[in-house]
Parts: C-alpha cells; sequence; structure tokens
C-alpha cells in the first residue's frame, strides 16, 4: 500500500527535490561571489544611508539630525566647500567630455585610417592608461615644480620666464595643472574604445560611401561616427562618473589646496573621516557620489536617446 | 540596429584603404601623430631618466638629458632605505590573492547565471552590474568602521577582500561574455553522460574558459597594482603597505632627493609595462571588452 502511494505522489515529489537541490546548488555557486559583493558593497551602502542622516563620531552612538547633513552640503561653509568640491569635478568632467573625448574620438578616427605604424601608435597612446596615477602624480609634481621642474625649466629656457607659476600652488593653475595630467593619461583608453567601434564598421559601408563620392572626412562623420555612438556614449559616461570620482591626482598633486580651491568630494570624504571624525558627514558625502553617479549615467543615457530619434 | 551590433566585433585587422587621401592632409595626420607621440612618451623617458641622475644633473646641468653618470645606487637606496622592496612585495600579495580571490567567485557565480536556467538569473546578474557604476568610495565609511572594531586594520586581508570584490563585476562582466560562447550542447551532453553542475562546473567549463583567464587577470591586476584610495586610508602600518602608498610615503622623505623617487617610480610601473611589452593586444582588448560588453 505504502508502495503505491509513494508512486503516485512520486512526480510532483521528485520534481519538488530536484528543484531543492538545484535552487541549493544554484546558491552554493553564487555564495561566493554574493559574499563579497553584498559585505562589501551593498550592506556598507545601505549603512552608509542610514548614518547619513545622523551625527556621528564613529565610536559613540549616532544621533539623528535628519536632513542636517546634506543641507549643511549645500550651505557654503569655510571648512566644508562641498559646492566648490562639486564645481571643480564638474569642471574636470567638462574638459573630459569636450577637450579629452573630441582628442580621443580624433586619434581612433585618424589610426582607424590605416597610417604607416597604426599598431605602434596604438600601443604608445593607451600606455599612460596603465600607469599607476600615483605614479603619473608624482611625476607631473617633479615636472610642475617650481624651481627645478621640467616646464618652467622650458618656459626659462625659450625666455617666457614671466610665464613660470609656482602651478600646484597657485589658485590660479592649481585646478588646470590638475586637469591637463587626467586628460593626457585617459585620452588613450577612449581612443582604444573607439578605435575598436571603428575599426567594427563593416568595410561595405565605407566603400557604398566611398563610391558615392564621399571624401574620407565625410565617411567619418556620416558614416562612422553615428555608428560608434554607442561607444562613445560609454566613454561620457565613464568621463562624467570618472571625475565625479576624482581622488588620487588631486590628492597627490594639490591635496585639495590652495586654500581648499581644488577639492573634490572624495577628498572632503577622506578629511571628514580622518581629520575631522564626521562620520555622518563622510557618510552623506559619499551618498551624494553614488545619487550623482548614478543621476548622470541615466542622464548621459537620456540624452543620447533623444538625439538618436 | 545590426550595425550596432557590428561595433561589437573587435577586429583589428580590418583593412580599409581610402581611394584617394590628399598628401597635405597625409602630412598632418603624421604630424599629429608623431606631436601626440611626443607627449605620450616624454613623462616616460623624463621617468626613466632622472631615476638614474643625480640631483646636479636633474637641478641644472642636464634637465631632461640622458644621465651623464648612470646613478644605479638610486635604486638600490629605494629598495634598502626607501624599503620599495618590501612594498613591492606587499603588492604581488595583495594583487595576486584579489585576482585568485575575484577570478574564482566570478566564475562560479557566471556559471549559475548563464548555463543554469532559472528564474532570477537576469536580475542576479543585473544586482552584480551595479558595482560596475558604483564608486568604491561609497563604501569606504562603513568599511572603515566594521574593520577597525574588529581590530582587523593593517593586514593583507584588509586590502584583498575589499579589491576582490570590487574586481567583481567587471570580472563576472567578462566571463559572461566568454561563457555564453560556449556550446550549450556540451552541458546537455555531459548531462546526458550523468556529470552534475559541479562536475560539468570543474571538467567542461574551466578547461574551456582558459582564455578568459588572461583577460580578466589583466583587467584585475591593473585595479588592485594601482589601487591608492584603499591602501591609503586602511594601511597605516609600513609592514602591509603597498606599492602606490609607499611611493607616496617616499616622496614625502625625499622632498629634495628626487633620484630615489625615480627609481621608486620606475619599480612600481615596470611590471606593468613589462607585460603590456609581452601581452599588448591582450590588455588592449580586455579594455575594449570590459567597457563594450557593458
Amino acid at each position: 500500500m505504502a508502495e503505491q502511494v509513494r508512486v503516485k505522489n512520486a512526480p510532483s515529489a521528485i520534481k519538488r527535490k530536484r528543484d531543492l537541490i538545484l535552487g541549493i546548488n544554484i546558491f552554493l555557486f553564487l555564495l561566493p561571489a554574493l559574499f563579497l559583493f553584498i559585505s562589501i558593497l551593498i550592506a556598507p551602502i545601505i549603512v552608509s544611508v542610514y548614518r547619513s542622516f545622523q551625527d556621528w563620531n564613529g565610536m559613540s552612538e549616532g544621533v539623528f539630525v535628519g536632513l542636517k547633513n546634506y543641507r549643511k552640503l549645500f550651505s557654503n561653509s569655510v571648512t566644508l566647500n562641498f559646492v566648490v568640491a562639486l564645481k571643480n569635478s564638474l569642471i574636470l568632467a567638462f574638459f573630459s567630455v569636450f577637450v579629452q573625448l573630441p582628442m580621443s574620438l580624433g586619434l581612433a578616427l585618424i589610426l582607424g585610417r590605416k597610417p604607416k605604424g597604426e599598431r605602434f601608435y596604438l600601443t604608445v597612446f593607451f600606455m599612460p592608461v596603465l600607469i599607476s596615477t600615483v605614479v603619473i602624480g608624482q611625476l607631473w609634481l617633479k615636472i610642475y615644480n617650481p624651481d627645478y621642474g621640467l616646464l618652467n625649466s622650458f618656459l626659462r629656457m625659450i625666455n617666457l620666464e614671466t610665464w613660470t607659476h609656482i602651478w600646484v600652488s597657485d589658485p590660479k593653475t592649481a585646478l588646470g595643472s590638475i586637469i591637463v595630467p587626467t586628460i593626457w593619461q585617459y585620452v588613450g583608453y577612449h581612443m582604444l574604445l573607439m578605435y575598436a567601434g571603428v575599426k567594427g564598421v563593416s568595410p561595405d559601408l565605407r566603400e557604398a560611401a566611398m563610391l558615392d563620392g564621399a571624401t574620407p572626412g565625410q565617411v567619418d562623420w556620416y558614416v562612422v561616427i553615428p555608428i560608434i555612438k554607442p561607444i562613445i556614449r560609454v566613454s561620457v559616461i565613464f568621463a562624467v562618473t570618472g571625475s565625479l570620482k576624482a581622488y588620487d591626482l588631486v590628492y597627490i598633486l594639490t591635496g585639495g589646496g590652495p586654500q581648499k580651491l581644488t577639492e573634490v568630494p572624495s577628498t572632503l570624504l577622506q578629511e571628514q573621516l580622518f581629520l575631522a571624525n564626521k562620520y555622518g558627514m563622510g557618510s552623506a558625502i559619499s551618498v551624494m557620489l553614488i545619487v550623482l553617479c548614478f543621476a548622470f549615467s541615466l542622464l548621459i543615457t537620456a540624452v543620447f536617446r533623444e538625439k538618436d530619434n | 540596429m545590426s550595425d550596432k551590433k557590428k561595433t561589437k566585433t573587435v577586429d583589428f585587422d580590418t583593412t580599409y584603404a581610402p581611394k584617394k587621401t590628399n598628401p597635405a592632409v597625409k602630412v598632418i595626420i603624421t604630424i599629429i601623430l608623431i606631436i601626440w607621440t611626443v607627449i605620450n612618451l616624454f613623462p616616460i623617458y623624463f621617468m626613466f631618466t632622472f631615476s638614474l641622475k643625480s640631483n646636479k644633473e636633474i637641478f641644472g646641468t642636464n634637465i631632461a638629458g640622458l644621465p651623464q653618470e648612470w646613478l644605479w645606487s638610486n635604486y638600490s637606496r629605494a629598495m634598502g632605505t626607501g624599503n620599495m622592496g618590501l612594498y613591492f612585495l606587499n603588492s604581488i600579495i595583495v594583487t595576486g590573492a584579489s585576482i585568485i580571490i575575484s577570478l574564482v567567485a566570478a566564475m562560479m557565480a557566471t556559471y549559475a547565471i548563464t548555463r543554469i536556467k532559472w528564474r532570477g538569473s537576469k536580475l542576479t546578474n543585473a544586482f552584480f552590474m551595479l558595482g560596475l557604476t558604483i564608486p568604491i568610495q561609497a563604501s569606504i565609511v562603513p568599511v572603515y568602521v566594521v574593520l577597525s572594531r574588529l581590530h582587523w586594520l593593517n593586514k593583507y586581508s584588509t586590502l584583498i577582500v575589499p579589491y576582490s570584490a570590487f574586481a567583481l563585476s567587471m570580472a563576472i562582466l567578462i566571463c559572461t561574455g566568454f561563457m555564453v560562447e560556449i556550446p550549450f550542447d556540451l552541458d546537455e551532453a555531459a548531462r546526458i553522460d550523468g556529470c552534475g553542475l559541479w562536475r560539468t562546473f570543474f571538467e567542461i567549463i574551466i578547461p574551456l574558459m582558459k582564455p578568459a583567464y588572461a583577460t580578466i587577470g589583466i583587467y584585475s591586476f591593473l585595479q588592485c597594482w594601482n589601487e591608492f584610495m584603499f591602501a591609503n586610508v586602511f594601511i597605516s602600518d609600513s609592514a602591509h603597505r603597498t606599492m602606490p602608498v609607499g611611493i607616496q610615503q617616499l616622496s614625502g622623505s625625499y622632498t629634495t632627493d628626487w633620484g630615489p623617487i625615480g627609481a621608486a617610480l620606475v619599480i612600481a610601473t615596470f611590471p606593468t609595462l613589462l607585460i603590456y611589452v609581452i601581452l599588448c593586444r591582450r590588455i588592449q582588448e580586455s579594455f575594449i571588452a570590459g567597457a563594450v560588453k557593458g
């Protein structure tokens, strides 16, 4: 009797058991990744959001203060000038998008025309991307050095003594001295992505356009660029979010100075934590960074979609 | 829409020759390429040369030329008193462990996402892809507080665990690109032969994914080898300091002596450039894979 009953229920019971085992296996496969991802990224972000509404020094119990931290971020204060920091990273983003990316695109299009030494140029132009930002920062500090640096020495050599500056600590040139190496380092990165796109354009399409009498320039403009638009979108997103996250080069070149004029959100974040012990405020800055990164990614995607229609 | 697809295949060898190129344009193009080459290489050349010079040369007689006297002692000073040898080793340990952990975790997760059919696999993938947009600064406050309460600062694992997590999203993204290319018939055949999920994973997927390892490894290597913010914040004792922070410290203590700093910069950059020279195409492809598939 018992035997019969079991047989009757077998299909669903076995299936259920199989599903359970499958589920356990899937979970086990995902476990290491989930553990790392949740413990280091997701959970801390949730905690950050929670703490950003608190006045908290990292040790004692936090006190809920509502939106006070956020309000403070956007009211100009001398010790914590988030508005200036945000403005600086937006200036950096502006130069990345409107100076760096056109340079990258130009180089990618040029290399797409198969000049002699194409591989060599590609290899050289990508090289700075691989070098640590700390090394780049130290190297440029030596270039900017007011007394012995390459830049001032060069200016003296060509009798432009008056153009020499104390580049990283002169308020007029400090931000510029951060922007130049940043652009220099990553032109090659965006160039490589765009070059891959340019190379992916089918030769038939070019041929057809050429047969219709288009010049190489026109082919680039009317055929190649529209096709690689998705890549350009990715580059714009990377350039803008990268600028919002900027930290290394700022910390090394100017440390946020002179007079806190070149602070960016991440350097402020670090100061709030380790100089001021203001963990609640630091959390608020973290949360602002996440929100801004996602908001700009969505905005850029929307702008590109708008243009398509 | 099919055009969009075409941009995704990377083919370095596709050739096309424009029929008529204005010679003047050609000259201008060559000049632009040469100028940009010089702008790219000069700082690197400058770094190599001043790492071998004495202060006297750097500060006056010979700023940009080749060293007159090759001062290898700069390197021994950077390795010795500058501790760069230890920092180099630390960087290798931290980077190596992070690459292995993130690779294993990513392989397993990608297998579950792409090759097992279940509801929620897409959602899980999207969840992991959040990591591509989330700035790592976002987690620094809580992670720091937790680690310091657990007395877990100043260890190798203090950096290895976060680095593995940060490398994970990109590793899963690249892994997925490679894993969907493996014919699904293979899994089917394995199952008919009585292989379970794990055996299929170990005996079929892992060997067939070999080409992916270099691509993922390169990406994670650069990310971990060059990481500065977490290393700067989480490690305060010199025994576990990694190279980027070590250089920063060294430049603070050798402000007037450029040679050893130059040597330290070269020591930190040399492995990367060496790998680049050997695996140039692979590296470029891994960056393209990371961005274009995203």
